[in-house]
């Protein structure tokens, strides 16, 4: 009786996976492809798996200055524009999950400018920690990130028990804007640094090369991992942590790992790239409604559109006002704005419209 | 099967203050109490969501050794409010029971997993919302899905924080009446939580009263559920009694407020007697206890009739005719009894007694044709022939149960005394008649003023409605008697 509805159910979860992996493909290509010159995706294919398959002997015969452009600048742009939306958007998904609120993603909780501050202050103090080395930017953004998103759900549980959805959000606004002034002190501040900071703040993925991507990815992978295993918590989570801990969940262990891999994705895109807004909200949002709300594939489903998403919209934000760029904060913060105001006159509007 | 030990719980401070008590397998078990009484802490110190001293042992087990997946396996929770944050599909919300079962590192659901959810859902009667969000269900709906994930866990302790809040009587009854089949035929131990007093009695096996954090009863419905009890706990007036229909105690609450009604003043003046009814109209209901044809049994009413019928007068549904008759007069007929009566009804007979406290008034119709012996009685035919003593007795003043019981023993034994001073005979056996074979009696009280606890004969409400009945059963006797020597 019931077979043929898990099988559908599967072959459901087989097209979305399929289409969500093209999509990928497809951006990556598109984005690598345009530009100030025009690549073909044939020869793209041909540089990449020479690449990564070089005794295919594949990228032979190939214009060596083509490779250049695709190798050294549109290609680790891409993959960098890459790693930032898919951690952005599984940070906002396990957020979202977990606090219960569709308005959470790392941006509104001021997870983002927690991990700013942290970044800000090591170009600032110009500090290099012994442990850490050329990570010394990232681990203390990421250190920055936990504790900043630590901080507001402490105070968002003082302030209101239940920790709604009102309360929460505003709690990370006030934050941010806390944790902006300090930015914005530390920018006044500052003398030879400035060009530098003002770079960084300004968000971007552009003219990072690839150090930028070997920084982010150790990041990205322990992030992506924790999350892809809390799935079915996260599942239950959506009912209550009191419900959770009713139906068995580890609440109190589950809770903390999932806020600290949220925040080490976060972290870690912030540290590379600056602060990106609204990709954590968008996305999950979608992915919700196209794919349902079952965490465990919505986390890996996230990761790929997020990417997609971030990766389409820097090319948008490099090409559309070329040759000079957009800052790509401002395509999604264009895109991300209206959705937040529509989700929450959705959810004003009461339960039983879904 | 769960026994709880000293168990202290709180917040900031201590709410349940050394509870002690355990619950047998397939028990229904229902936690009554006032708000703030501990009832939710109760629930909650039970499924380990609350920090507890003492101890909760399930089969033998402390539920402090327990993780909170094998907890999860023996009890199951269907809590008063539900976070509905995304449009989880329902099946996916009653899977997520199955969370206590899960493992691996990816946690994926078995065919057991879908077959449970499969059962479950039909349990619960939500299989057909199956692929449809939560958010678009009702809260009635929603609580059911609730109860699915519930039972997904394939609990052996059902706990519900007020189950039926949300549901309309039809589903509160359905659901209850599932719990009860699940606990007496599968051996589910339930406990729940109840803030309606009757359902709680007429559902669980044994109740536990909490005041202020502490057991104030802990017994079976009739125990618990006493008027005592009640109205110190919950600070507030409240009756008991025996449930119409159904072995157990039913409780109710009496408003305290005021309307705008008239007094119920019991007076001859609101007495009608026409060619072919007897009517009496008083300003407010009277609670009342008759043998009537319509409306009999105990109610409140203020329209009593009285139809004079024809001797010959067959009906198969005399309840039916005398619904016609009320609404052909204008009465409305929820709020009347209605008697019929062969004998003339020009010749009812009225006694109006006025006591220090109170006042009684009585009508009497009568018409001996069909007199009967009680002693001799199976001489007679089965079926009742009209030709009647109907004996109306109103009494400004507050009756108890008992008064009425008594009043009508007392207003009997005054007709059957009339009737034999009367000396009627029942024409069968040739010997004295005690009354007809139809007679009827409606003892109706104002329920204000002076409380009559009893009726009896020698009560001073005995000693008014006693010779009343007498005076008025023989002066309405005679007047018939006399009539019928008239030939008429």
């Amino acid at each position: 009786m019931q077979k043929p509805y898990i099988q559908t159910f599967l072959a459901n979860k087989a097209t979305h996976y399929t289409g969500s992996v093209l999509l990928l493909v497809f951006s990556v290509f598109l984005g690598t492809s345009l530009g100030s010159v025009s690549i073909s995706f044939e020869a793209i294919a041909r540089i990449i798996s020479g690449q990564l398959l070089p005794f295919l002997h594949m990228s032979e015969g190939t214009d060596p200055t083509l490779q250049a452009i695709i190798l050294q600048i549109r290609l680790p742009r891409v993959v960098l524009a890459g790693l930032v939306g898919g951690a952005l958007a599984i940070s906002g998904a396990a957020f979202q999950g977990l606090l219960k609120n569709p308005l959470a993603d790392p941006y509104t909780l001021g997870v983002s400018s927690g991990a700013s501050v942290g970044a800000v202050a090591v170009l600032f103090l110009g500090i290099t920690l012994p442990f850490a080395g050329s990570f010394t930017l990232p681990v203390v953004s990421i250190a920055a990130a936990i504790c900043t998103i630590f901080i507001v759900v402490g105070f968002a549980r003082l302030v209101d028990r239940s920790m709604s959805m009102t309360t929460i959000i505003l709690t990370g606004i006030i934050f941010s804007s806390f944790l902006g002034s300090f930015i914005s002190l530390m920018i006044s501040l500052t003398g030879e640094e400035l060009r530098q900071i003002i770079n960084w703040l300004l968000g971007s993925v552009g003219n990072r090369g690839w150090d930028y991507v070997h920084l982010m990815l150790p990041f990205f992978v322990i992030g992506v991992l924790l999350l892809m295993f809390t799935g079915q918590e996260l599942n239950a989570m959506t009912f209550g942590e009191e419900r959770a801990k009713q139906l068995g969940v580890h609440v109190e262990r589950q809770k903390y790992m999932i806020l600290s891999a949220a925040s080490i994705l976060t972290g870690a895109a912030v540290a590379v790239s600056g602060t990106i807004g609204f990709v954590g909200l968008v996305i999950p949002h979608i992915c919700r409604k196209i794919f349902g709300s079952d965490h465990r594939h919505l986390i890996p489903l996230c990761v790929l559109n997020g990417s997609a998403f971030l990766i389409l919209a820097d090319l948008l934000a490099r090409t559309i006002v070329s040759p000079s760029e957009l800052p790509i904060g401002v395509v999604t913060a264009l895109i991300g704005a209206p959705m937040f105001a529509v989700i929450l006159i959705r959810r004003r509007k009461g339960g039983r419209s879904s | 099967m769960i026994d709880i030990q000293h168990l202290y719980a709180g917040y900031d401070h201590d709410i349940l203050h050394d509870l002690s008590f355990s619950v047998n397998k397939g028990e229904m078990f229902g936690v009554l109490g006032p708000n703030g009484s501990g009832k939710t802490t109760l629930l909650k110190a039970l499924n380990g969501t609350l920090p507890i001293r003492g101890d909760v042992v399930i089969q033998g087990r402390p539920i402090r050794q327990m993780t909170a997946k094998e907890t999860a396996r023996e009890m199951a929770v269907l809590p008063q409010h539900h976070d509905v944050s995304f449009s989880t599909t329902v099946e996916q919300t009653v899977l997520i029971g199955r969370y206590p079962y899960q493992k691996g590192l990816f946690k994926q659901w078995t065919k057991e997993d879908y077959r449970i959810a499969e059962e479950v859902m039909e349990q619960t009667g939500v299989t057909r919302f199956r692929h449809q969000s939560l958010l678009s269900l009702s809260g009635g709906e929603r609580q059911r899905v609730f109860l699915a994930q519930a039972l997904a866990q394939k609990p052996g302790i059902l706990l519900l924080d007020e189950p039926t809040n949300h549901l309309d009587f039809s589903y509160q009854k359905q659901m209850l009446d599932a719990l009860k089949q699940w606990s007496l035929k599968d051996g589910l131990t339930v406990i729940a939580i109840f803030h309606d007093l009757n359902l709680a009695s007429m559902y669980c096996d044994r109740l536990l009263l909490l005041d202020q954090g502490s057991i104030r009863a802990l017994d079976e419905p009739e125990e618990v559920l006493e008027v005592g009890h009640l109205s110190e706990v919950y600070q507030s007036e409240i009756h008991v009694h025996a449930h119409p229909s159904f072995s157990k105690p039913f409780t109710n609450v009496v408003p305290s407020y005021q309307d705008q009604k008239p007094e119920a003043v019991i007076s001859p003046d609101h007495l009608e007697v026409s060619e072919s009814r007897v009517y009496y109209k008083s300003l407010r209901p009277l609670k009342c206890y008759s043998s009537a044809v319509l409306n009999p049994g105990f109610g409140w009413f203020e329209e009593f009739m009285n139809i004079q019928v024809d001797h010959s007068f067959r009906c198969e549904d005399p309840a039916g005719y005398l619904i016609t008759e009320a609404e052909r007069y204008g009465c409305q007929t929820y709020r009347t009894v209605g008697m019929m009566t062969a004998a003339k009804v020009t010749d009812a007979s009225t006694v109006f007694v006025e006591k220090e406290d109170f006042t009684v008034l009585v009508v009497v119709t009568a018409g001996t044709g069909n007199a009967v012996d009680v002693v001799h009685n199976n001489r007679h035919m089965q079926e009742a022939v009209p030709g009647t003593i109907n004996t109306w007795v109103f009494i400004d003043g507050h009756l108890s149960e008992q008064a009425f019981a008594q009043s009508l023993m007392t207003a009997t034994e005054a007709k059957v005394k009339a009737v034999t001073d009367m000396d009627i005979k029942d024409p069968l056996s040739g010997t004295t008649a005690t009354g007809t074979s139809t007679d009827s009696i409606l003892i109706a009280g104002t329920q204000q003023g002076t409380v009559l606890e009893y009726g009896g004969t020698i009560s001073s409400l005995g000693r008014a409605v006693g010779p009343a009945v007498y005076k008025a059963s023989k002066e309405a006797i005679a007047r018939y008697l006399d009539r019928k020597e008239e030939g008429i």
